[in-house]
């Protein structure tokens, strides 16, 4: 004969001003198997959940039912009282008096009724309740941080620092990301690279972190605290080994004209090269594509000039596979090219150019050395049109949002040219400007004041090039609407940040989920900004949304903690609410017969093959087998399953079949 | 190939010459015109301006009309007729709206005839096509004007691109010519302002030459009767506005195409130019 | 109140949310005759948002809805993409309605009705009579007075009008839209 325990709460007035709660618990009282039942204003406070345990013990209780919010707020509550008290915690569920019932009706006859109706599912469910432990897999203290930007950086660094292992895998030749690209930063006008670059060495160097670059993940298999990465490490047909970064065989190539993607399509490079001068590691790669012989099996002046032999021809992509317990992603952003704006030349104006490749221009490292000119004509310009909200805050064009660093990152680049080119006169365009971090206004208002840009309010309608000079129609609302019309030498475009190529497939490898834009879906926007839906995979910087270096910095040192508090169990729990398959005692050993129709079923890849075999070794039977770390508890194979030998613990078929029938038997 | 055929009131009156080749091109073409029986006046700017409904029966009943003939395709060389009919056959997808209009009319439609501009017409026969027939190449520097109706609105007509369209600059380089990246393409002309507002479209036309006349044109090709008329037969209030008069021509796209193929500047309709052509 | 329900009334009519409208000013910046305009479109629409009857009585009596071409260059560029056309149509019908007109709109106004008589009596434009019409509404009789020999020594003026067989079914159009008082609100 069962002993339940039945605890309805008033939860203050939530579910007591709707439901009769003492009727509730009177009538519930009289259940059989019922052994107490009392109701209590707040049954998860101290007084309440002691309630709870002084009544396991004195009616020495088998089963304990709280009729009271949402088992999401207080199941582990209520849980943790009972097994303190010395009962299983999986013999106590609750019902949910308040989100299902007190909640979304209003007081009425039916709605208590509703409610002793819950809670009696609830008993029925509980008498059939068997004790359940948490199942304990290990965690592999070792974390995979994918993109070497700025976040990247500052989680592997973090993480590294707690004493954990780091792998660091980036898919350009060196890391860095956009960060390296910048001349300065704001507000305070930092130089980028020489922030940076200390950070990227301490990477390199940090004896708790492996890096790799030039590679990308191929394949995510596994659960947190156990996943199984296979790594594709491009070939870059360079030993880095024997190699010492001389550069002589960048000096040689011959192939010098291609576009760098280092310099925003502005400046060349080599096919054999190194993106950048403090790239790390300061190792070239080759291009196969536009390499000589990749391409027509000629060439090969790298190989001879080389004085180590470090050329590999023949070298093919590896795959590795590494162990790790978790996984930040840090893939950053990309930015909207000219070509994306039909009113502003479909990307022919050679002097049309985007916020990044202004960047490279006024950058020392860039292809003018830091002086600002026309990619046409290589003039210096002495009129610059800077375009604010360049395709963001466009639902025309698709992109509805405001990527948050433009207005920004404008004010600097109006500044930089004024400091470069004293004559110069430059003219902001703007919608608003979202100046909202700290020292952020008064550095925009230097750029005004200060530094003399001429910021007028108003969008561009169409830029077109007249005898050299890119003709400008834009208009200043301030003053009801004139029309401004600039001769400039020079337009900027802030355009929008957007995911960074490959987001979308990424996230689709990972069962990450994303937005419309393939920014990575945060797990609750205000409280879980690092963490993802997918346990054990966490996010940092720009690929969650457009954001600025002190930001980005900030949430990766979020995801590094959250990544050293999984680290800081050595058995991570999980929740006993897994599928089982039955056994039973030889011949039968299951009446499971090995179809593995659950296996088809299972979107997790947790149905494994149990060879059953006899004392001679002989195979007799291969049965189903549940692997209790990937499981989730979904339950599609128990739905799936025709001889009925899967079920879930914590959610038998008997349990659920009892709660049914206790509606139906009424 | 046989096409249905809506001239409009300007290509019947004031702007013959576009009528004219049209049709000899469309000859040269092995093109049959089939047209449109009874046809009314689509109603232009003024319906629209004045009235809602009365803007949508009056192209209503040119479709309706051309259902009724059998028709499956209408070609329409009028930029202006063209966007009244790719309008209105839009907005009477509405069944509110088209209810009403058929109330009005008396007479059924079903809004499935394939309304096409005389550019789409000639991308259909396939600049390749009209290349091997060239025996005089059109070897001139051109600006071509494509004016607003032919590309806006974006989203009903989906013809070309919006800003810096080139379907009528591949046309031209098809038959030898040189064409212009100009500042100009649909800036509006002053559309229906000839009359009541020359003045404006003195301005605005004049905007329009000066640009094609500062990057060396030596024609401007157009696809719009109201657009012609507007950069040729107000030339002289146009001048009048201009530090240094410009005696660019302004022909047809139809007639440049038809110079290619050699038919005569006559039959072209290339006399009844206000500015004088001489291509 | 009034604010809601003057917008409300302008979207079930047009179709068109002036609230989303940013008074970004991309549509004055590319419209042609922005300079010409009492209230270039951005500045018109930001005076519609206000919701008052003052100013929706600006915008009526102003000549910006008159000198619009509906040339669509703001529609073609608008981030909100604010069919600002299908709003100037509808504010035309109104300005005309509530007789608040613009000194300015006299010829253009008076242009499109000799138009629009034209197409009711032959089914077509007749361009003489068009001009003719218009010479009486507007007391214009010297204008293109130059013009017209060069018309029709090129053949481009029919002396005569073109006459559609079916005329009947323009009185009925005409009859039943724009010469219809209930509709003419619509």
């Amino acid at each position: 004969m069962s002993k339940i325990g039945v605890f309805i709460c008033h939860c203050g007035e939530n579910i007591s001003a709707t439901v009769d709660v003492e009727r509730v618990a009177r009538e519930i009282g009289g259940m059989e198997g019922v052994a107490h039942a009392i109701d209590y204003k707040y049954m998860c406070s101290d007084p309440g959940q002691t309630f709870i345990k002084e009544a396991v013990k004195k009616y020495d209780l088998d089963g304990v039912v709280v009729g009271a919010c949402s088992p999401r707020m207080h199941e582990p509550t209520f849980r943790r009282a009972c097994a303190e008290a010395g009962l299983n915690p999986y013999l106590c569920e609750m019902a949910n008096l308040r989100e299902h019932c007190s909640w979304v009706h209003e007081k009425s006859e039916e709605t208590t009724e509703k409610a002793i109706d819950l809670v009696k599912m609830l008993v029925e469910k509980v008498k059939k309740n068997k004790p359940l432990d948490s199942i304990k897999v290990p965690v592999t203290k070792r974390a995979l941080v994918i993109g070497g930007g700025i976040a990247g950086i500052q989680a592997s660094l973090d993480i590294a620092n707690t004493g954990h292992k780091v792998i660091l895998i980036e898919r350009d030749p060196s890391i860095g990301g956009h960060m390296s690209q910048l001349s300065e930063t704001f507000p305070t006008l930092d130089c980028s690279q020489c922030i940076l670059t200390p950070r990227m060495v301490e990477v390199a160097q940090h004896p708790n972190i492996k890096l790799y670059t030039y590679a990308e993940l191929e394949s995510l298999e596994g659960f947190i605290g156990n996943f199984k990465a296979k790594i594709r490490l491009k070939a870059k047909s360079v030993n880095y080994a024997t190699c010492t970064g001389c550069g002589a065989c960048i000096q040689k190539c011959p192939v010098k004209k291609i576009p760098s993607e280092f310099n925003a399509g502005l400046g060349t490079r080599t096919a054999i090269y190194v993106p950048f001068p403090q790239a790390v590691p300061n190792k070239p790669v080759i291009d196969r594509v536009n390499c000589n012989y990749y391409k027509r099996g000629a060439c090969k002046i790298c190989e001879k000039t080389c004085q180590v032999g470090s050329i590999e021809w023949d070298k093919e992509d590896e795959i590795i596979t590494e162990e790790v317990g978790a996984v930040v992603l840090a893939t950053g952003f990309d930015v909207k090219g000219t070509d994306f704006f039909p009113e502003y030349g479909y990307g022919q104006y050679k002097d049309v150019l985007t916020g990044l490749q202004f960047e490279r221009l006024a950058s020392a490292s860039g292809p003018t050395f830091g002086e600002i000119r026309r990619p046409s004509d290589g003039a210096i310009p002495k009129k610059i049109v800077f375009i604010a909200c360049a395709g963001s805050r466009d639902p025309a064009k698709g992109i509805p949002y405001c990527s948050k660093i433009c207005c920004m990152y404008t004010a600097k680049h109006a500044m930089l040219y004024q400091h470069k080119v004293h004559d110069g006169e430059s003219t902001v365009f703007y919608m608003d400007i979202r100046a909202g971090g700290k020292n952020y206004e008064e550095f925009v208002r230097r750029a005004i004041e200060e530094d003399t840009v001429n910021y007028v309010r108003g969008r561009v309608a169409r830029v077109y090039e007249k005898n050299g000079k890119l003709i400008v129609k834009g208009v200043d609302t301030l003053l009801g609407g004139e029309q401004v019309e600039i001769e400039a030498d020079m337009v900027v475009l802030a355009t929008a940040g957007v995911a960074s190529c490959g987001s979308e497939l990424l996230a689709q490898k990972l069962h990450v989920s994303y937005d419309p834009y393939h920014f990575f879906a945060e797990a609750h926007p205000k409280l879980k900004p690092v963490e993802t839906n997918t346990a054990g995979i966490f996010l940092a910087g720009a690929c969650q949304a457009p954001k600025d270096i002190p930001e980005t910095v900030g949430m990766a040192s979020g995801a590094a903690v959250k990544v050293a508090a999984l680290f800081s169990n050595d058995e991570l729990v999980r929740e006993p609410v897994v599928a089982v398959v039955n056994r039973l005692a030889p011949p039968l050993y299951s009446t499971c017969v090995g179809c593995f129709m659950c296996e088809t079923a299972c979107p997790y890849n947790a149905i494994e093959h149990e060879e059953i075999k006899g004392r001679d070794g002989s195979l007799i039977r291969t049965i189903a087998r549940v692997n209790q770390g990937l499981c989730q508890g979904c339950g599609t194979c128990v739905a799936f399953c025709r001889s009925k030998s899967i079920d879930i613990q914590g959610y038998t078929n008997e349990q659920v079949y009892a709660e049914v029938m206790s509606l139906l038997n009424d | 190939m046989k096409i249905g055929f809506y001239p409009g009131c300007s290509l019947t009156g004031s702007s013959r010459e576009y009528n004219e080749s049209v049709v000899a091109l469309a000859k040269a073409l092995d093109i049959e015109l089939v047209e449109i029986k009874d046809w009314n006046c689509c109603g232009a700017t003024a319906a629209h301006v004045m009235n809602e409904e009365l803007s949508l029966s009056l192209p209503a009943r040119i479709m309706a009309m051309a259902e009724e003939q059998g028709l499956t395709e209408v070609v329409v060389p009028c930029a202006a007729c063209y966007n009244r009919l790719k309008v209105t056959q839009h907005e009477l997808e509405d069944e509110n709206k088209r209810t009403r209009v058929i109330e009005i009319l008396k007479q059924p439609y079903k809004g499935d005839l394939k309304i096409i501009n005389v550019l789409q017409m000639l991308e259909a026969y396939g600049a390749e096509n009209i290349k091997t027939r060239v025996t005089h190449p059109f070897a001139h520097k051109v600006a071509c004007y494509y004016g607003c109706l032919l590309v806006r609105p974006h989203s009903i007509l989906k013809f070309d691109r919006v800003e810096d369209p080139q379907s009528m600059d591949i046309l031209i380089k098809g038959i030898g010519g040189t064409t212009l990246d100009w500042a100009f393409k649909t800036e509006c002309c002053g559309a229906g302002f000839s009359v009541s507002r020359t003045d404006l479209v003195a301005k605005l036309s004049g905007n329009i030459l000066k640009d094609a006349a500062d990057r060396s044109a030596e024609a401007v090709i157009v696809a719009c009767p109201l657009c012609q008329s507007n950069l040729d037969m107000r030339r002289g209030a146009i001048n009048k506005t201009l530090e240094n008069p410009i005696d660019i021509p302004v022909i047809y796209i139809t007639q440049a195409i038809g110079l290619a193929l050699g038919i005569g500047a006559k039959e072209l309709g290339l006399k009844r130019h206000f500015v004088t052509v001489e291509l | 109140m009034e604010h809601k329900n003057k917008i409300s009334d302008l979207q079930s009519h047009t179709g068109v949310e002036v609230m989303r409208c940013y008074q970004c000013g991309k549509c004055t910046a590319g419209c042609v005759l922005a300079s010409d305009m009492n209230y270039p479109p951005s500045y018109l629409m930001r005076l519609l948002q206000t919701g008052t009857r003052q100013n929706m009585d600006k915008v009526l009596a102003s000549n910006s809805i008159w000198l619009c071409l509906n040339c669509e260059n703001c529609l073609g560029r608008c981030p909100m993409e604010i069919d600002i056309p299908k709003m100037m149509d509808y504010l035309r019908t109104q300005a005309i309605s509530q007789n608040k007109l613009h000194p300015d709109s006299k010829p253009i106004i008076a242009f499109h009705r000799s138009f629009l008589d034209s197409v009711r009596n032959t089914g077509r434009l007749y361009e003489i009579g068009l001009v003719l019409s218009y010479k009486f509404r507007t007391f214009n009789f010297l204008q293109d007075l130059a013009i017209a020999p060069s018309m029709y020594l090129k053949g481009k003026l029919h002396l005569l009008p073109e006459m559609i067989k079916d005329r009947r079914s323009m009185k009925r159009i005409f009859a039943q839209t724009i010469e219809n008082a209930k509709t003419l609100n619509k």
